[in-house]
């Protein structure tokens, strides 16, 4: 077992200790549960809004490359300068360079997971650079200094209490109990900071290849304000975020609202096609837009992994998940949480490194049914676990589950094997649960189920009789 | 009509009066029961945890002794599934494929075969108790089993259906309760106290897996909910 | 492929009456304030009370027929945009008042750009946002606004354009909704039928 996955199994057995994190996760997801039906509900057909997604975004992955390159000449048309990532240490070399060449000292930034993926902050940091994040969730985890518990609800694993303490000792603000007035604290910290800031950094939820544009969903209007204010823009997206044409807009964004914020839609859906135009009175006189590669052009290569590519980072498979609400967020230790990261995280980043993720699933399948662009994803870590079983199982599991084989084809040894289990249960409560249970991976936590002399098998063969 | 009754390998090693029941249950409909005395298992253990190659050595066997039967019915949802959902995919390029989705095409989860199939929704069954029921995330999500069990109850006389909150798995999941304990625990202790908060006295599944894990985690925490098979209910006339 | 929105999205309406109540129905869900007037004199009339009842101290807004004419009835200091402009002194006004593209029945939305509402940050600096639009620019649907917006503009985009529905919002809190996040906590839509 590597590293990671003992400190999976660790920090798992910690939440299970932790009824009461638990609880506001569960609470949370609760609430956002019931919001996302009612909004579902508003559609006229929900399943054909998920079959249509489902088709556009993988007609737009079978022509990918021609879909980036229609995407990025509309861009350049307009002045807009584009850089290709192929690694998330170039992204963060990207950036650097526009931090140097403009000077800059302050980089504000709205959330961003593909950003938390190459660990851009650090890398800005290390090199001096002040980077501040403004969304809401994000500004209190940056406080924190620990990574986004959720893709979409960032901060979901803290109380107000915890947020109230936070803002006391890192901003001087009083406490207070009242979530209206701890967003007001983080708004007026925040503002001075978007009007000093020399960079203003998004993410990016799609880029319509068609017109040329850059398309940000968000609630808080921290993502208009980064776009808005400083003299230089950047955009990180990853390449599979392209979509054919603006007129499929009308679909994903309220699919996206539905499914990740249980709204019919988010308070701003903001399309970028370049910097300030001569005619306008504002806006960023550079444009700068980074595309990340980062392995997903390997998946979309893989007819079966390039499903994964449609995904939209909504995170409504995390919020159905029921491993997400037992172990949280953190305990994933991965850039991408819940079943979509299991699936994703071990295909990017290594298959040896992040292989307990895919075993870590009871395969209930809840994630497929709730993902709006139809992603198998329960099938898709099905495939990991047959690639990880050929490659890294141990030796005593496949030799466990060829001798299972050879005891279920042969009536004989099954017939026997079952006599003997049943004999060798009449000594196993002298040890059941204990450290030298050969079983106690079940029995640490439950009652072994008790074989039967007479099997079905029996019973028949006498029935018939 | 002549049934298959598939009895998996932990019907067969556990609950054996499941299995029986089901035998009578469909003889007293008029129905021939035979069983295939030489299979034990339909391979999932094996393709969950990602050995395909051990999954099809057992799977075959199972293909090659019931393609051609009328009508093969499994009491339990999950192993249902395996058959219907994923023999065909595991044996899409090999000589096995066509009868392997042959095979698929008459296997029939319990319930599901005697609502639909058989249009069958009153057993004359009699079970006094108020009950909740835990829909098997296999039977559920890979096979659209929900209303066929919930309708058979409705014709049982003295019992009262409590559902939980919401549906959610049990955190059985095969070879996952073993490699991840402290998941799988989680999980299922939140299942019985979803289960608790309805006042229910029976937790009833159409998945003998999902209730060993329950039952399980139930007796060791001494948590006073019981278990039961739903064809135990409809085998009953108390 | 082109989709089949007709039966897939929420639905809408059509016709002018009904597309209104729908948008005023919509902008109650979203806490928005949507006020309808018959001529363009009321909207002065409504934004004089709006200062006195907010105590506006200055405003921003862009020269257009519709804005310039509706300024003029605010008795506090108006910053235009059109020219550029200091952010610090746009960050201090109480109100800011723009333009549009479209409204969207189905959703309560507004369909702004930074042509058609003074550039970027007039929209979503300032703490109160009041949006003009006139009978015309109401449409029924997403789809609608969107082809809209490719047969306005088409190759000549505007830099920014930019779907607001409802006022900033967070629930970043225990997921407990927060108006105000970092936009404008207020945004009222004023829709004047005769121009």
């Amino acid at each position: 077992m590597n590293n990671l996955a003992k400190k999976f199994h660790q920090d798992a057995a910690h939440m299970a200790e932790n009824v009461a994190l638990r609880n506001v996760i569960a609470t949370g997801l609760g609430k956002y549960a019931e919001g996302r039906d009612k909004k579902i509900a508003d559609f006229q057909d929900w399943q054909k809004a998920r079959e249509t997604a489902s088709q556009i975004k993988r007609e737009s992955l079978n022509n990918l490359p021609q879909n980036i390159q229609q995407l990025t000449e509309k861009l350049t048309s307009r002045g807009t300068h584009i850089h290709f990532a192929a690694t998330g240490s170039d992204v963060c070399r990207i950036v650097l360079n526009i931090l140097r060449q403009k000077k800059a000292k302050l980089m504000i930034k709205s959330k961003s997971m593909t950003s938390e993926e190459v660990h851009l902050n650090k890398a800005l940091e290390k090199e001096g650079f002040k980077v501040v994040e403004s969304d809401l969730g994000e500004f209190i985890v940056q406080l924190r200094q620990e990574p986004p518990y959720h893709i979409v609800f960032p901060a979901m694993h803290l109380t107000r209490y915890q947020i109230s303490d936070l803002f006391h000792d890192k901003l001087n603000s009083q406490p207070t109990e009242n979530p209206e007035t701890l967003t007001m604290i983080a708004r007026q910290n925040l503002r001075s900071q978007y009007i000093q800031a020399d960079v203003g950094f998004t993410g990016a939820n799609f880029a319509v290849a068609d017109t040329g544009m850059i398309s940000v969903t968000e609630n808080e209007g921290n993502s208009r304000l980064c776009g808005s204010l400083p003299k230089t823009m950047i955009t990180l997206i990853g390449i599979e975020k392209v979509i054919p044409r603006l007129e499929d807009l009308p679909l994903f964004l309220p699919m996206l609202a539905t499914v990740g914020a249980a709204q019919n839609l988010t308070a701003y859906n903001t399309l970028y096609s370049g910097p300030k135009r001569p005619e306008e009175p504002d806006g960023p006189e550079e444009y700068h837009v980074i595309l990340l590669d980062n392995g997903r052009s390997r998946l979309q290569k893989d007819p079966v992994y390039r499903e994964v590519l449609k995904c939209m980072r909504c995170g409504s498979c995390l919020n159905v998940c029921p491993i997400y609400k037992s172990v949280g967020g953190h305990t994933y230790n991965a850039t991408y949480s819940g079943p979509i990261g299991s699936v994703l995280m071990p295909k990017l980043f290594g298959m040896a490194a992040y292989k307990h993720l895919s075993f870590a699933c009871s395969l209930c399948c809840a994630c497929r049914d709730a993902c709006p662009v139809k992603i198998d994803l329960s099938h898709l870590l099905l495939k990991n676990r047959e690639t990880l079983s050929s490659q890294f199982a141990p030796k005593y599991e496949k030799l466990a589950f060829k001798g299972m084989s050879a005891l279920f084809n042969h009536p004989l040894f099954w017939s026997l094997g079952k006599k003997l289990a049943w004999i060798g249960q009449k000594l196993h409560p002298l040890i059941e649960g204990s450290a030298i249970d050969p079983a106690q991976c079940w029995t640490a936590t439950r009652k072994a189920p008790k074989l039967v002399w007479h099997s079905f098998k029996d019973l028949w063969k006498k029935y018939k009789s | 009509m002549r049934i298959t009754l598939f009895a998996p390998c932990f019907i067969d090693a556990l609950y054996p009066g499941i299995a029986m029941k089901a035998v009578k249950i469909f003889e007293n409909l008029g129905h021939q029961v035979n069983v295939p005395e030489e299979l034990a298992c339909c391979g999932q253990p094996a393709f969950n945890t990602g050995h395909w190659d051990e999954a099809r050595a057992v799977a075959s066997k199972v293909i090659e002794s019931l393609w051609d039967a009328e009508a093969v019915v499994l009491p339990s949802g999950s192993c249902t599934a395996m058959i219907r959902k994923f023999y065909p995919e595991l044996f899409a390029e090999s000589p096995l494929s066509e009868k392997a989705c042959r095979l698929a095409e008459h296997t029939w989860e319990f319930s599901d075969f005697l609502v639909s199939h058989l249009k069958v929704t009153d057993l004359g069954a009699v079970f006094n108790a108020t009950v909740t029921f835990h829909d098997g995330c296999h039977g559920l999500r890979e096979l659209g089993i929900y209303q066929q069990p919930r309708e058979l109850m409705s014709h049982v006389k003295g019992l009262t259906l409590v559902e939980m909150e919401a549906i959610q798995c049990c955190g059985f999941g095969g070879t996952f309760s073993a490699k991840f304990p402290e998941i799988s625990t989680t999980m299922g202790d939140s299942k019985i106290n979803m289960a608790l908060e309805t006042g229910a006295e029976y937790i009833v599944s159409n998945d003998s897996s999902c209730l060993m894990h329950i039952r399980g985690l139930a007796d060791k925490q001494h948590r006073h909910i019981k278990t039961i098979h739903l064809i135990e209910i409809l085998a009953s006339n108390e | 492929m082109t989709i089949d929105f007709q039966n897939i999205l929420p639905k809408t309406e059509t016709e002018y009456t009904a597309m209104v109540n729908l948008f005023a129905n919509k902008s109650a869900d979203l806490t928005t304030r949507f006020v309808k007037v018959f001529t363009q004199r009321e909207i002065g009339l409504y934004l004089n009370t709006l200062a006195t009842q907010e105590k506006w101290v200055s405003i921003a807004s862009h020269h257009t027929p519709l804005t310039d004419e509706s300024v003029i009835a605010v008795p506090v200091p108006c910053l235009w945009t059109d020219q550029g402009y200091k952010i610090e002194e746009l960050e201090k006004v109480s109100a800011s008042i723009t333009g549009c593209d479209a409204l969207i029945a189905q959703t309560g939305s507004v369909m702004l750009s930074s042509r058609t509402a003074g550039g970027r940050a007039l929209s979503i600096l300032p703490p109160h946002h009041i949006v003009l639009a006139t009978k015309n620019q109401i449409v029924p649907d997403l789809p609608t606004a969107y082809r809209m917006i490719r047969e306005k503009y088409s190759p000549n985009y505007p830099s920014m354009v930019s779907l607001v529905t409802g006022p900033s919002r967070t629930g970043d809190i225990e997921r407990i909704l927060v108006l105000g996040a970092h936009g404008p906590r207020k945004l009222t839509i004023i829709l004047v039928e005769e121009v």
